[in-house]
C-alpha cells in the first residue's frame, strides 16, 4: 500500500498560486492506481484548483503559478523539460459543464486520435465504437454518429466527453464536478459509468456531493479554507487539505471536527 | 426637542402626503405626454432613414430607366459591352466593373491574411497587456480619412511597387497600388470583426480541447476557427462590401478613364465604377444627358452588388453558424 508503484500520482507539499495571490497550500497526497478518489470541501477550498494542476490545466490561465512536486509514474510534471500537452494526453479531463464540440458524434470522438496522427478511417471507426461502449452511449448513439454532439442530452453528452477522453486511453481521469449539470438519472448513468471505467483508469474526482463521494469513491480528500486578516477589513483566504483517507473511514470517524461538521451539512 | 418636534411634523406632512395621494390613485390611465412623446419622436427617425433609403432607390431607379430607354444604348449592351466611352456613346459597364473588382480582390489578398491572422494573434496569443496597447493603435487605421490613403497610394506604394517590378512594368496609376492600401484601410475591419467572433468561442471548448492533449495551434484550427467561421465569414463579405464602394483611394491612385485588360493587369492604369462617378460628377454635366443619366445605371449596379454581399454575409451567418453553448 504504501509503495510507490500503488500510486498513480503523488502530491508533495504543492501550492497553488493565482498572480501573487496564493489559493492552496501546502498539499501532499497520494492518489492510487485504478481507484477513485474524490475531493470534496466547501466552496472556494481549491479542490478544482489542485485538480487541474495534475494535468497543468492551470497552465492555460495566465499568472497561475505551481510549487512543489506533482508526480506522475515518478516524473515531476513541472519538471521544465516536460511538455503539458503531452502530460494532456496521458491525463484526461472532463469538466464540469458538458461541453461537447459543436460536431458531429464521430467527430467529437475521433478528435483525440486524429491529434495523435490516427487517418485510417477503420481504425478511427473502431476507436469510436470502443470508446463510445466504454462510456455506454453506443446503444443510444449508434444509427446517427452524424448528428451534431450538442443535439444529444446533458447526460448523453457528459458521457460523449468521457467517450472522447476515453478514446486517446489516458491513464488517469480527472473529472471536475462531472454530474453538477446534471439531473439525478443522468447522475446515476455517470456514476454507474465510473465503477466500470475504474477497472482501466484512475479517477479523480472534484464533488460538491457528499453522497455521491460515499457512493463512487474508495479514498476522499477532504479540503478546506484558512482564513487570516491582512490589513483589518482585508482577509486572505486559502485551501488546504483538511483530511485524506479510505472513503468509508473519513465519513464514519472523522479526525477532525471540521471535516466532521462539513459532512453534517453545517458549512458548505 | 425643538428639532425632535420639526422632524415629528416632517414625518406627519409625509405621511399626509402619501395619503393625499393613495386617495387620488385610482387604477385607471393616466395620461404621459413624455412617454408619448418620446415614441413618436423614435418612430419618426426610424421612418425617416427609411424613408431616406427608398427616396435613394426611386431616384436611382428612375434615371436608370431614363438612361436604358434614351435609345442610346439598352440593358444588354450595358451589362455586355467591353467598351466604355461616353463621348462615343459606348456605355458597356464591364471595364468598370473588372477594375471594381480587381482592386476589391487585391484589398481582400492584403486584408483577409492579415486582418484574420492579427484577430488570431489578438484573440489567442496576445497577452492582455498587448493586446489593451495594440487594439487601440490598430482601430486608429480605421480613422485615417480616405484621402490620405489615396495619396498614401500614390506617393508611396505605386513608388515602391515600381521599384519592386520596374518602372516599364508599372503605371504610374495603376489598380494594384490601389488596391493593397484599400486593402490596409479595411484591415482595422475585419480584424475586430473576426476577432469578436473568435473571443465569443467559450473558453470550455478551448478547454476541451487542450485536455485532449492538442496544442494551441490545433486547438485555433479545428476547434476555435470553425466555430467562430460564421462571424468571420461575415467579417470578409463586409470587407468585400467597403471595398467595393471605396472611392477615393481609387479615384486618387487607380486612374482616370476606363480601361479594359484581358488577363486582368493590375499595373496599368484603369478607372472603377466609383472613381468614375466620382470623377464625372465633379466635372460640368448637363442634366438629364445620357452620360449624367449613365452614373445613375453604375449607381444602381454598385447598389445591387452590395445589397447583395449583405444578402450573402446574413445568409453565410445563418448557414455556418455553429451553434454551442
Amino acid at each position: 500500500m504504501t509503495q510507490n508503484g500503488a500510486y498513480a500520482i503523488q502530491l508533495k507539499n504543492v501550492d497553488v498560486f493565482y498572480g501573487p495571490k496564493l489559493a492552496v497550500s501546502d498539499v501532499s497526497l497520494n492518489i492510487q492506481t485504478r481507484r477513485i478518489t474524490a475531493f470534496i470541501g466547501p466552496s472556494g477550498c481549491g479542490k478544482s484548483t489542485v485538480l487541474r494542476s495534475i494535468n497543468r490545466m492551470n497552465d492555460l490561465i495566465p499568472g497561475a503559478r505551481v510549487q512543489g512536486d506533482v508526480t506522475f509514474q515518478g516524473q515531476n510534471l513541472y519538471a521544465p523539460e516536460v511538455d503539458p500537452v503531452e502530460v494532456r494526453r496521458r491525463i484526461g479531463m472532463v469538466f464540469q459543464k458538458p461541453n461537447p464540440f459543436p460536431k458531429s458524434i464521430y467527430d467529437n470522438v475521433a478528435y483525440g486520435p486524429r491529434l495523435l496522427g490516427v487517418r485510417s478511417k477503420a481504425v478511427l471507426d473502431e476507436i469510436v465504437e470502443k470508446s463510445l461502449k466504454g462510456a455506454y452511449l453506443w446503444d443510444e448513439v449508434r444509427s446517427d454518429l452524424k448528428k451534431s454532439g450538442l443535439a444529444l442530452s446533458g447526460g448523453q453528452q457528459q458521457r460523449l466527453c468521457i467517450a472522447r477522453t476515453i478514446a486517446v486511453e489516458p491513464e488517469v481521469i480527472l473529472m471536475d464536478e462531472p454530474c453538477s449539470a446534471l439531473d439525478p438519472i443522468a447522475t446515476q448513468a455517470v456514476e454507474d459509468l465510473m465503477k466500470i471505467l475504474v477497472k482501466q483508469y484512475t479517477i479523480v474526482i472534484v464533488t460538491h456531493n457528499m453522497q455521491q463521494a460515499q457512493r463512487v469513491s474508495d479514498f476522499t480528500a477532504f479540503f478546506s479554507i484558512r482564513k487570516q486578516e491582512e490589513t483589518p477589513g482585508k482577509e486572505n483566504r486559502w485551501g488546504v487539505l483538511g483530511e485524506f483517507a479510505e472513503t468509508t473511514e473519513l465519513f464514519s470517524s472523522p479526525n477532525s471536527e471540521e471535516t466532521e461538521r462539513y459532512i453534517r451539512g453545517e458549512f458548505g | 426637542m425643538q428639532t425632535q418636534l420639526e422632524a415629528g411634523r416632517e414625518i406627519s406632512r409625509v405621511q399626509s402626503a402619501v395619503a393625499a395621494r393613495r386617495a387620488q390613485a385610482t387604477l385607471f390611465k393616466r395620461p404621459r405626454p413624455g412617454e408619448d412623446a418620446i415614441r413618436v419622436y423614435l418612430l419618426l427617425c426610424g421612418v425617416l432613414s427609411i424613408f431616406t433609403t427608398l427616396g435613394i432607390i426611386f431616384v436611382l431607379g428612375e434615371e436608370s430607366l431614363r438612361f436604358f430607354t434614351s435609345g442610346v444604348t439598352d440593358a444588354v449592351e450595358f451589362l455586355t459591352s467591353i467598351k466604355w466611352q461616353p463621348q462615343a456613346g459606348e456605355f458597356g459597364i464591364l471595364p468598370l466593373l473588372e477594375s471594381t473588382l480587381m482592386t476589391s480582390f487585391m484589398a481582400m489578398l492584403v486584408a483577409i491574411p492579415l486582418g484574420l491572422g492579427s484577430a488570431i494573434y489578438l484573440a489567442e496569443y496576445a497577452p492582455s497587456g498587448v493586446r489593451t496597447a495594440m487594439k487601440p493603435i490598430l482601430e486608429v487605421l480605421a480613422g485615417i480619412p480616405t484621402v490620405v490613403y489615396g495619396y498614401f497610394a500614390l506617393t508611396f506604394m505605386t513608388p515602391a511597387l515600381r521599384g519592386i517590378f520596374g518602372q516599364d512594368a508599372v503605371q504610374i496609376y495603376n489598380t494594384a497600388a490601389a488596391g493593397i492600401v484599400m486593402g490596409i484601410m479595411i484591415l482595422p475591419t475585419i480584424s475586430s470583426m473576426a476577432e469578436d467572433a473568435l473571443s465569443s468561442v467559450p473558453r470550455s471548448l478551448r478547454e476541451a480541447s487542450y485536455g485532449l492533449g492538442a496544442t494551441r495551434f490545433e486547438t485555433i484550427v479545428k476547434v476555435v476557427l470553425p466555430a467562430a467561421l460564421s462571424g468571420i465569414l461575415a467579417a470578409f463579405i463586409i470587407g468585400i462590401s467597403r471595398a467595393v464602394g471605396e472611392t477615393m483611394i481609387v479615384a486618387l491612385a487607380a486612374g482616370a478613364g476606363s480601361n479594359w485588360s484581358f488577363p486582368p493587369n493590375f499595373f496599368v492604369a484603369a478607372e472603377t465604377m466609383t472613381g468614375h462617378i466620382a470623377r464625372i460628377s465633379g466635372g460640368d454635366l448637363s442634366y438629364d444627358s445620357v452620360d449624367y443619366n449613365s452614373l445613375f445605371a453604375i449607381g444602381l449596379m454598385l447598389f445591387f452588388i452590395t445589397l447583395g454581399l449583405n444578402l450573402l454575409s446574413q445568409w453565410v451567418s445563418k448557414r455556418f453558424r455553429e451553434v454551442y453553448q
